[in-house]
């Protein structure tokens, strides 16, 4: 019955305990005093790995409520060069959620990434760097980084590498996420046609016995084209994504970051 | 049985309190503005429909009829703004019948309030009433609680204040028409850029004494962009765990058929 009237097309079982229902027994008089320190902006990042490459992007509109803030707010950082203007650095953090706890995040990541390669004289690892946010946004457990963040880079063997986060640290390293507003949008686009999930080839069997088809990592030019479609689609049906895309790809010979215009309405 | 159906009220108003949360209405975000100029008067809307922070319709009307001289644009809950706009436009049919006479713009507006205040704001419509009649060319906002203005120009709905300051800014007494389209279609363009729960396109009717003219879709500032490649899958992609087969002949044992003669609508854009 709960799961009738759920809003969250995601859960499709009862999602609401009654017993965890919001009772109202405030004593006659009472007054509550609260501290409402978020604010959701909106907002949504995407990253995909793929052989030697990664590709993160984030849409630029920076909302509140039905307000747009900014047109122009980047998600996406580097993080972990030595001079301000990070050219030689190799990894990128995006993040999505509260701007405020997402710019905090990353200026946090990015000191203790440079002040590894100062001491050390190389820049940190992507594998090191994700278990260092790990703790970073756990040490907050009780009072939250609201953020969604996503780490992208290469792995030791030169491999594309994206790391995801939920706001207090929980961690996976995968082959492709989706996050903030539209993800829900997003990742299932992105379930089918970077991992193949509910592809089958045709005639190679009948119903369960029909064979997955195979994976195979994509191209470049490809998965730059999947990324600007799923945004012209989460722009077409969520209000809080759109005005802009930023994108930067993870090679090898260093970042490449490019901006491209999104619808405005 | 007139009126509304209560019988679930109950069992709803325990659930509620039980914590299941009330089923979420598709509200019509919606900048919608009117302007009066020397030959009559202008309305006009955007064309999203919202459903939280999801786009319901990318192309919804938001002009309803009420009579061939009368009519409204309307904001909030969308069923809200649709039922009450034809519940009324078919009193006021009735009414201009039994009087012989054509139906006036007041006599719509204090309809609606009547009926909006009766249901003490639970009826969530926002409407901007528009119209010309023998007594002259009138402008009204109506707000669900029942109150009601009057003034030659007008902005409701979560874009309204986008709309209202190009009317602060661009109004002056004693336009043309096409100063008046032109001034009420900036005036929803600003509500479609600026505001979150408005978007798409421009909807735009004149009404003067004569005839009214119903401009669907006057600007499309927001094509959708091409896909970069298709999306089409090959035949037999989706795995098939079990197949029944109903011919159509046989169709009828499930279900009661009925030929319907398809009319004109707007086709909703799809990816082929």
């Amino acid at each position: 019955m709960a799961a009738m009237f759920s809003q969250n097309p995601l859960m499709n079982g009862p999602n609401y305990s009654f017993n965890d229902a919001p009772t109202v027994n405030a004593p006659e008089g009472a007054r509550q005093h609260r501290f409402d320190p978020y604010t959701d902006n909106g907002g949504s990042t995407l990253a995909i790995a793929g052989a030697d490459f990664t590709v993160m992007a984030g849409d630029t509109r920076l909302t509140s409520g039905y307000s747009i803030n900014s047109r122009h707010h980047p998600k996406l950082f580097k993080i972990g060069g030595t001079t301000a203007d990070q050219k030689d650095a190799t990894l990128v953090l995006s993040v999505v959620g509260f701007a405020a706890d997402g710019e905090a995040l990353k200026e946090r990541l990015d000191v203790i990434c440079k002040m590894y390669r100062f001491r050390h004289g190389k820049p940190m690892s992507a594998k090191a760097c994700a278990q260092r946010l790990s703790t970073i946004l756990y040490q907050k457990r009780f009072f939250p980084y609201y953020a969604y963040a996503i780490l992208g880079g290469l792995d030791e063997e030169g491999k594309g590498a994206v790391y995801s986060y939920d706001p207090v640290g929980s961690y996976e390293r995968e082959q492709c996420r989706a996050g903030g507003a539209a993800a829900s949008l997003i990742m299932p686009f992105l379930d089918n046609q970077v991992n193949f999930k509910n592809q089958y080839i045709p005639g190679s069997g009948e119903g369960h016995a029909l064979q997955e088809r195979e994976r195979r990592p994509l191209a470049r030019e490809e998965v730059e084209i999947l990324v600007k479609d799923a945004f012209d689609g989460a722009v077409e049906r969520h209000i809080e994504v759109g005005d802009g895309l930023q994108m930067m790809v993870i090679t090898k010979d260093g970042i490449e970051e490019v901006f491209l215009p999104l619808k405005r309405d | 049985m007139p009126g509304f159906d209560f019988s679930n009220y109950n069992r709803n108003a325990a659930l509620h309190a039980r914590g299941v949360p009330l089923p979420k209405a598709t509200s019509t975000g919606t900048t919608i503005v009117g302007c009066i100029y020397d030959g009559g008067v202008v309305i006009a809307a955007d064309t999203r429909a919202t459903s939280g922070p999801i786009v319901a319709d990318k192309n919804c009307e938001k002009l309803h009829y009420i009579a061939s001289n009368i009519w409204c644009a309307g904001a909030g809950t969308a069923a809200d703004t649709e039922f009450t706009t034809s519940l009324i436009s078919s009193q006021l049919e009735l009414h201009s019948l039994s009087t012989g006479r054509k139906p006036r713009v007041v006599t719509c507006m204090t309809m609606l309030k009547q009926h909006l205040f009766r249901y003490q704001g639970h009826i969530g419509a926002y409407l901007v009433v528009a119209g010309v009649d023998p007594t002259g060319t009138h402008l009204f906002t109506v707000h669900a609680h029942g109150s009601t203005d009057k003034l030659p120009y007008v902005t409701m709905g979560s874009g309204s204040l986008a709309a209202m300051s190009v009317f602060e800014t661009q109004w002056k007494p004693s336009l043309t028409q096409d100063e008046a389209v032109k001034l009420c279609a900036d005036a929803i363009e600003s509500g479609i850029w600026n505001d979150l729960g408005s978007g798409s396109n421009v909807d735009v009717a004149i009404i003067t004494p004569d005839k009214t003219t119903l401009k669907r879709n006057y600007i499309k500032p927001n094509e959708r962009s091409q896909k970069l490649r298709s999306y089409a899958f090959a035949k037999g992609s989706t795995a098939v765990l079990n197949e029944k087969i109903i011919r159509k002949e046989d169709i009828s044992d499930f279900v009661s058929v009925h030929e319907i003669a398809v009319e004109g609508g707007d086709s909703m854009e799809v990816d082929t």
